[in-house]
């Protein structure tokens, strides 16, 4: 317990601590605003007309925000003093080494995928994938107001996301990750000589695979069959879906790609927890 | 006057108390002293009100009017703007804190200390931007989350999203440039973990798929970023370049056009 009070009474995890309560206020906010426009219906044209001068009424606003932020900030900066540690020493690496807390999320990944892929590949299509959701939304419903029922795939989706790939995986990346990477509950105490056994093997394994080429071969057809769930989806789809025919081929590929991307995060972690499944496919120049 | 008092009924009598205030007010704002201090009144007019906007330099960034629905705190949750907040006050902090740090592998570490210890608020103004920083990342990542959730990116804000998102990235690299420069063990072991993923990078870092063999730890990436093969005085130097010049002319170039492209895309979204 006392290692875990010690990680949440840390100047520099105080963001993190923040984030526990911001998120859930913002989801309840937004839900019950949701709720509100699917019940009632959107609000009315006229509604919209509806204007206002800047001056004094949003500069009033905004000045009030801003005085609230700075009054935190300061208050904040009074009682609790930025870390600075020992000076830096390149021979003593601490126990666990952990990145900026906002990077955690992608160092937690570190656990299920190999770097190449946790470090480089998933955050770049990250960035892809949230510069790509304008244009591969079609849906013109749902612009400049909360709802869930015009929308409900995007929103799942992109909660998913950002609700646990992200903020979840941050915190617990944070929170409940102590010596060596080893996961710890909030009661336990850091024991830094634990020995977790390593006892994860390849999927290939798993089925009884022994050698390397068929392995490779295995391995291969594993993941290929997983992305082609997109395209085989749309060739039996595409007929009687009216919604994939103004999507058009070029935004479901990306859709489709994007889409199981971000799932296979889970789908290996589930493996990983579940099977103690290392690899999905070892071939001779990397590994999946 | 007194037989005029005693027969008007009681509304009349109110009705003229208001106006002996109306006329007290205008005795004071046109007596002398008044008018010597004032030239002028504050014209209660619409014009009055579109030109404080139009003829303020912090000012003019705002439309003369919006929707009243862009008023509301539970729509915007002002996120962005506070964001924006953020980023003036680490700016101001930063320059201050800038007079007092030299960024070298044997000044870096001891002008922190020197600054928290000796320099009258000093520790104050470490905590501010600090903080501010850290402020920044949080409201930066609500920002999104609230303009995914309104549906704000959708057409014609398409463009627009894609330079916010690309701010969020310079945002964490703005952040995570800073976090070297008080050269602790937080700092250095922070940034050594955050970049040694670029080892991993396909073809372009020496632990990569896909590498060529001339790709070495001294030419891959990762090198371009630490300026050499470890974390050491030469990337403290890169980074406080990179954190305290390019990035944030990078990250106010792009404020810029956010800023430009909102008005331009119509605003704050609204139903329409």
């Amino acid at each position: 317990m006392e290692h875990f009070i010690a990680l949440v009474t840390k100047p520099d995890n105080v963001p993190i601590v923040a984030i526990l309560f911001l998120i859930p206020y913002f989801i309840w906010l937004s839900y019950r605003q949701a709720r509100q426009t699917d019940k009632a219906g959107v609000p009315s044209d006229a509604a919209l007309n509806d204007k206002v001068y800047v001056w004094p009424y949003l500069c009033r606003n905004e000045f009030i925000c801003a005085i609230i932020v700075m009054l935190v900030l300061g208050v904040w900066s009074i009682m609790i003093d930025a870390p600075l540690e020992e000076p830096s020493d390149p021979t003593k690496t601490p126990n666990p080494s952990k990145a900026p807390w906002y990077f955690l999320a992608l160092q937690e990944m570190l656990v299920y995928f190999d770097p190449w892929i946790a470090g480089v590949v998933l955050p770049g299509l990250i960035i892809a994938g949230l510069i790509a959701i304008p244009y591969i939304d079609i849906n013109p419903k749902g612009k400049g107001y909360y709802t869930i029922k015009e929308r409900p795939f995007a929103l799942a989706v992109f909660s998913f996301g950002f609700i646990v790939l992200w903020i979840v995986l941050m915190v617990v990346g944070t929170f409940l990750r102590g010596p060596g990477w080893n996961f710890f509950a909030p009661w336990e105490a850091w024991d830094p000589h634990l020995v977790v056994p390593l006892t994860n093997v390849n999927l290939s394994y798993l089925f009884g695979i022994r050698d390397a080429d068929t392995a490779n071969y295995f391995g291969f057809a594993v993941v290929a069959g997983y992305f082609a769930i997109g395209p085989i989806f749309y060739l039996w789809k595409q007929k009687s879906s009216q919604f994939l025919q103004e999507l058009g081929l070029v935004r479901y590929i990306v859709v489709s790609f994007l889409f199981l991307t971000m799932l296979a995060l889970p789908i290996k972690m589930i493996l990983r927890v579940a099977l103690n499944v290392k690899y999905i496919w070892v071939s001779p120049w990397f590994n999946i | 006057m007194e037989v005029s008092i005693a027969t008007s009924p009681p509304k009349l009598a109110r009705k003229s108390m208001n106006e002996e205030r109306k006329g007290l007010k205008e005795k004071i704002t046109n007596s002398d002293i008044w008018r010597s201090m004032f030239r002028h009144g504050y014209e209660d007019t619409g014009r009055r009100y579109t030109l404080q906007v139009l003829q303020n330099v912090w000012l003019h960034l705002h439309p003369p009017r919006i929707s009243r629905h862009a008023l509301n705190f539970r729509f915007t949750w002002c996120m962005g703007g506070i964001t924006f907040l953020m980023f003036l006050v680490t700016a101001v902090t930063g320059v201050l804190l800038m007079f007092y740090y030299r960024p070298t592998a044997e000044y870096a570490f001891h002008d922190v200390q020197y600054l928290e210890f000796d320099i009258p608020f000093g520790m104050l103004l470490r905590n501010m931007h600090r903080w501010a920083a850290h402020g920044m990342v949080i409201s930066v990542m609500l920002h999104m989350f609230r303009v995914f959730l309104t549906g704000s990116y959708k057409k014609p804000r398409e463009f627009n999203w894609a330079v916010g998102v690309i701010l969020l990235l310079v945002t964490f690299f703005l952040s995570f440039t800073g976090y070297l420069l008080p050269w602790d063990q937080l700092a250095f072991w922070a940034v050594t973990v955050g970049t040694n993923m670029a080892r991993a990078t396909p073809v372009l870092g020496h632990e990569g798929p896909f590498a060529p063999q001339d790709i070495t730890q001294s030419n891959d990436v990762r090198f371009a970023l630490l300026a050499g093969t470890i974390v050491g005085p030469s990337t403290l130097l890169r980074f406080y370049i990179l954190h305290c010049v390019a990035v944030p002319l990078l990250a106010s170039v792009l404020m810029a056009l956010h800023f430009w492209r909102v008005r331009k895309d119509g605003g704050i979204s609204g139903p329409l």
